[in-house]
């Protein structure tokens, strides 16, 4: 291989880059990039980076004296692959012929219709949405949050901490019953009443309010909640539409073996925008966690340089870490498919807790808050458990 | 400065020890029998390495996955950048004793400036 390409420059492109490297592989390495930005690391944009107790400069993901001899190619968009002639093209109208190529393109922030436009309103993806938002948070007042994912509920609590009002929309009768499940979903979002931050639950939001500024959002039972500042934190959706046409099937991101492989020889997917097979589930499952952005590229390169002829390791379980309200919140495996929960630890009231997912009385996932220590534990026999 | 940590018969194989020190140290049990002790703490955020996941002479830090080299102290990728300090570890009548190092520590920001408070 001559040319490897990896599209998108974050932690997944640069792990996938990285592991090119260190696999021994010399050729040109073209990384492409939207964003300016030299790779950042993203979780800090709704904790620390938010709060203003890390600057920009901590937020890089590159050591200071890190040369991977690659071509970076920032700020502009690759906007399609020619399958039979192995060409990437990009929007400024460059093309580069590659033998290999990475698909590390993430995930954007979703929006609400309607909402473009109206001044206040933001999301928080990228490390410009982050400045934006941290400046807007910096003049206090109300904040409405639409969504109570781990996004939106880790800004609820850096916004709390910095003495705003804030209230917590969201559209499910609780929050993070998705990744949770139901009842420590609601364990988790207890944090928010703990804190003073209002939570409505189960109500949709039609629209927001007001003439060129954000001045209230509007609920589905008619209810105006009023607001100098929204945040809207329903979850991002894959960027992988610049690959359509390409041959390379989509389907919630693009749809990849357990190592990453797509059904194009030399192409892999890695990352936010991958939905890989997971040999544990036997299902595909796209994972947006850091840890698997910066993990699982190397099993992706791995297979890219040895022509496919590599057998994929089951990967870890996947783990996720959150962190609000001062309390630290960690999640390994798949809660979906639970057939109990037991706390094994701590007490839900003191939201210092150990939890067991099973199903048919095998562990399947564990959840901690503030229990880093058996948190391990169970993380570590969960992998031995499902391997 | 030699400081006794525990008895060689309380730490099994695979495990690691806290020191309450300021700032913590933590001493390793390797699955091969080897015996490590660096600084507890993730130079990244304040998490504990003595909680983290131990494999061959590298303990993954329980946050974020830096892997942290117990013999050198050298950390594989971020989010953490900087390597932990080591210490010597020495083995005296069933008794396992740090010799602490004399660099300074690297610890995280948020940790460093508690511990600059504490002291002014
Ligand atoms: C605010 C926030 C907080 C988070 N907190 C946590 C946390 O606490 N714990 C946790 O486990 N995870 C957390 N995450 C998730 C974690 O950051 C992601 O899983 C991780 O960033 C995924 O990395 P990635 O490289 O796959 O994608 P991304 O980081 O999304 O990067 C993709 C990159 O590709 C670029 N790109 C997209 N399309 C194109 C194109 N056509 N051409 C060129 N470039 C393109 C994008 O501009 C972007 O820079 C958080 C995410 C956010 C946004
Ligand atoms: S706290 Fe150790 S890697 Fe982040």
């Amino acid at each position: 291989m001559r040319t490897v390409a990896v599209v998108g420059a974050s932690l997944a492109g640069l792990s996938a880059a990285r592991s090119l490297r260190k696999r021994g592989y010399d050729g040109r390495l073209v990384v492409v990039g939207e964003e300016f930005h030299r790779p950042y690391d993203r979780p800090p944009l709704s904790k620390e980076f938010l709060a203003g107790a890390l600057g920009e400069a901590d937020l890089a993901l590159e050591a200071h004296d890190e040369d991977l001899g690659a071509q970076w190619l920032l700020g502009v968009r690759a906007t399609g692959l020619d399958r039979t002639r192995r060409a990437l093209r990009l929007a400024d109208g460059r093309e580069v012929r590659v033998d290999g190529l990475v698909i590390a393109t993430g995930a954007a922030a979703r929006r609400l219709p309607g909402a473009d436009g109206l001044a206040g309103v933001h999301v928080l993806r990228t490390l410009d949405d982050a400045r934006a938002l941290r400046d807007e948070l910096a003049r206090g007042g109300r904040l409405v949050v639409i969504g109570g994912g781990f996004v939106g509920a880790e800004v609820a609590s850096t916004a709390r901490a910095l003495g705003l009002d804030v209230t917590v929309v969201e559209a499910a009768p609780t929050p993070l019953s998705g990744p949770l499940g139901a009842a420590m979903g609601g364990v988790v979002s207890g944090l928010h009443a703990d804190h003073g931050v209002r939570l409505l639950c189960g109500v949709g939001v039609k629209g927001l309010s007001g003439e060129r500024h954000v001045d209230a959002v509007v609920l589905e039972d008619g209810r105006g909640i009023p607001a100098d500042t929204v945040v809207v934190g329903v979850g991002a959706r894959p960027c992988v539409e610049w690959l359509e046409g390409s041959g390379i099937e989509l389907d919630n991101g693009v749809k990849c073996g357990a190592d990453g492989r797509t059904g194009l020889a030399g192409v892999v997917a890695v990352g936010d925008c991958a939905n890989w097979y997971d040999p544990r589930a036997r299902a595909h499952r796209r994972v947006e966690h850091w840890t698997g952005a910066r993990e699982r590229p190397d099993a992706a390169v791995a297979t890219l340089l040895a022509g496919g002829a590599v057998t994929p390791g089951v990967p870890r379980p996947p783990y996720f870490w959150s962190d609000q309200y001062g309390v630290r919140i960690q999640f390994a495996g798949h809660a979906a498919g639970a057939d109990s929960v037991t706390v094994e630890e701590g007490a839900v009231d003191d939201r210092d807790v150990l939890a067991v997912y099973r199903r048919a009385g095998d562990p399947v996932a564990v959840l901690g808050m503030n229990q880093a220590r058996s948190f391990t534990r169970w993380r570590k026999q969960l992998a031995a458990a499902t391997s | 400065m030699k400081i006794p940590a525990c008895r060689l018969a309380d730490l099994p194989r695979g495990e690691a020890f806290r020191l309450d020190i300021d700032p913590p140290v933590s001493v390793f049990h390797t699955d091969d029998g080897e015996f490590f002790a660096i600084d507890d703490t993730c130079t990244h955020q304040d998490a504990s390495l003595a909680d983290g996941w131990l494999e061959g002479c590298e303990v993954e830090c329980p946050l974020h996955a830096s892997k942290f080299d117990l013999r050198t102290g050298a950390v594989d990728a971020p989010p953490a950048k900087r390597p932990v300090r080591t210490h010597e570890v020495v083995v005296e009548d069933g008794v396992i004793h740090v010799r602490l190092s004399t660099d300074a520590p690297d610890l995280p920001p948020c940790v460093a400036s508690r511990l600059a408070g504490g002291s002014a």
